[in-house]
């Protein structure tokens, strides 16, 4: 049944971090497939290594074994200006703590990617426009991250993840500085746009808010998968929780 | 096929400009290092210009006057020459100021770690960053360099009327003053950019990583 293609496969990856006097074992060999168009979550406690096996898929950081593909092309094999490519071009990344340009405007930090990859400026304008409409955030185009709240940056961030059209998503505890109902309606907003285009979304958290929006949820403990569960044992889990209560 | 990020020059400009207004008090502190060994730098120039133009009155009270304001006239010449130790100051000056500029260029690339990760994960190369460090020096060293060069002038001119009188003001060598002017506006630039080398290229080295670093 199964014939859909893999957009990221993790392979046997191991991270360690040398401190000079003590290397730490951060991933210690992690195997991983995830399809396309689907929206993963992995979960962990803090310190399990989420955001390290993010940084990986996301090509922002090297495994010390093992490799990762992205579309089936290994990422370590691409020299600097591939990889700034890939970056631009096929992952959308949100932050934690939004990262906007504090220097420029929402629609300006929406813009950014597209002048990137060398659309024009009217294009980019007028594209940018459309997409801060469908955060949620029309008429905001000229403030600046300070003159929005939590979630509205996230918002624009979003939306600027959504730029170039990425085929992932990649966001590292996107709700971990925003408040309860925000980081739902954040939650909401992704999974919405990951059914309206088809974009893979990968989300590191231990937010358990995740869990109802989620195709797959990825367990991690220690630098190793727990477990893998897909929706619809999940549905059984979250019952239990609920019926628990 | 290569595929490549690109960012217009244009672009960058609007981007480095933006960086300085908003960031003005920031800028500002460099920029007045800038203008105060810029404006020293011109009015010792700007003085020998107009002490050079009082020398070519060959107005005997007037070299009188001229080396008892502690001006060297040397005889076969008959031109002002800076001494050296005017010189070894104004050397020093200028190399407080790169300093000082260097120091402030590392603290803004500490402060903004946070933006040039986020630009390197939205597919920014490291000659975008250095692009941006460059344009923007360069902005702030031309600005300097000018207000500098205006200010250091104006001193200069003063204290010779103030001292030689009113006489003096036909024997100013505008022409020489505007390419003193025009020198030290290049030197501001210079120094500006000389300062920001080090910074942008540290700024330029930065891993994407590090814009996901969350600090408690
Ligand atoms: N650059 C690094 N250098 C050293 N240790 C690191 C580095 N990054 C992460 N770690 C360590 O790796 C472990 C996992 O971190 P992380 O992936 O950020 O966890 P999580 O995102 O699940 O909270 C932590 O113990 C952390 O201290
Ligand atoms: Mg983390």
């Amino acid at each position: 049944m199964s014939q859909t293609s893999k957009i990221v496969r993790v392979t046997g990856v191991v991270k360690n971090f040398d401190l000079g006097k003590i290397v730490v074992e951060v991933l210690k060999g992690i195997d991983l497939e995830i399809e396309t168009g689907k929206y993963i979550s992995i979960m962990g406690p803090s310190g399990s290594g989420k955001s390290t096996l993010f940084n990986m898929i996301g090509g922002l950081d090297k495994p010390t074994e093992g490799k990762v593909f992205i579309d089936e092309v290994d990422i370590a094999q691409l020299d600097a200006y591939e990889l700034a490519w890939l970056r631009c071009r096929k992952i959308g990344y949100i932050f934690q703590t939004f990262n906007l340009i504090p220097v420029m405007t929402a629609l300006e930090n929406i813009t950014i990617p597209m002048t990137f990859a060398g659309v024009s400026s009217d294009e980019a304008l007028k594209k940018g426009m459309d997409l801060l409409s469908q955060v949620g955030l029309a008429g905001r185009h000229e403030h600046r991250p300070s003159e929005l709240s939590g979630g509205q940056q996230q918002r624009v961030a979003v939306a600027r993840a959504l730029a170039n059209n990425p085929s992932i998503i990649l966001a590292d505890e996107p709700t971990g500085n925003l408040d309860l109902t925000t980081g739902e309606e954040i939650i909401k907003l992704l999974k919405e746009l990951s059914i309206e285009r088809g974009v893979t979304v990968i989300s590191a958290t231990h937010d358990y808010k995740m869990l109802n929006v989620s195709d797959q949820v990825i367990w991690i403990r220690d630098g190793k998968i727990e477990k893998i569960q897909q929706r619809e044992e999940l549905n059984i889990s979250t019952g239990g929780l609920a019926s628990a209560h | 096929m290569r595929r490549l990020v690109e960012l217009p020059l244009s672009k960058s400009f609007k981007m480095a400009f933006q960086s300085i207004r908003v960031r003005f008090f920031r800028s500002m502190v460099t920029t007045v290092s800038l203008v105060l060994a810029v404006s020293f730098f011109t009015f010792i120039q700007a003085s020998n210009d107009t002490a050079e133009g009082l020398l070519s009155s060959n107005d005997q009270t007037v070299l009188l006057e001229l080396v008892k304001a502690g001006y060297d006239i040397t005889p076969e010449s008959g031109s002002i020459e800076s001494s050296a130790k005017q010189r070894w100051i104004l050397f020093l000056s200028l190399l407080v100021c790169v300093v000082g500029i260097i120091n402030a260029q590392l603290m803004s690339v500490t402060e903004r770690f946070r933006e040039i990760g986020t630009l390197k994960c939205l597919g920014a190369l490291d000659r975008f960053i250095v692009r941006l460090f460059l344009i923007e020096a360069a902005m702030q060293g031309i600005t300097g360099g000018l207000v500098g060069a205006f200010l250091g002038s104006c001193v200069a001119l003063g204290s010779c009327l103030a001292t030689f009188g009113g006489k003096a003001f036909f024997f100013i060598p505008w022409g020489q003053l505007l390419v003193t002017i025009a020198v030290a506006t290049g030197t501001g630039t210079l120094l500006s950019l000389l300062g920001v080398l080090y910074p942008a290229f540290i700024a330029a080295r930065m891993q994407p990583v590090e814009a996901m670093r969350v600090d408690q």
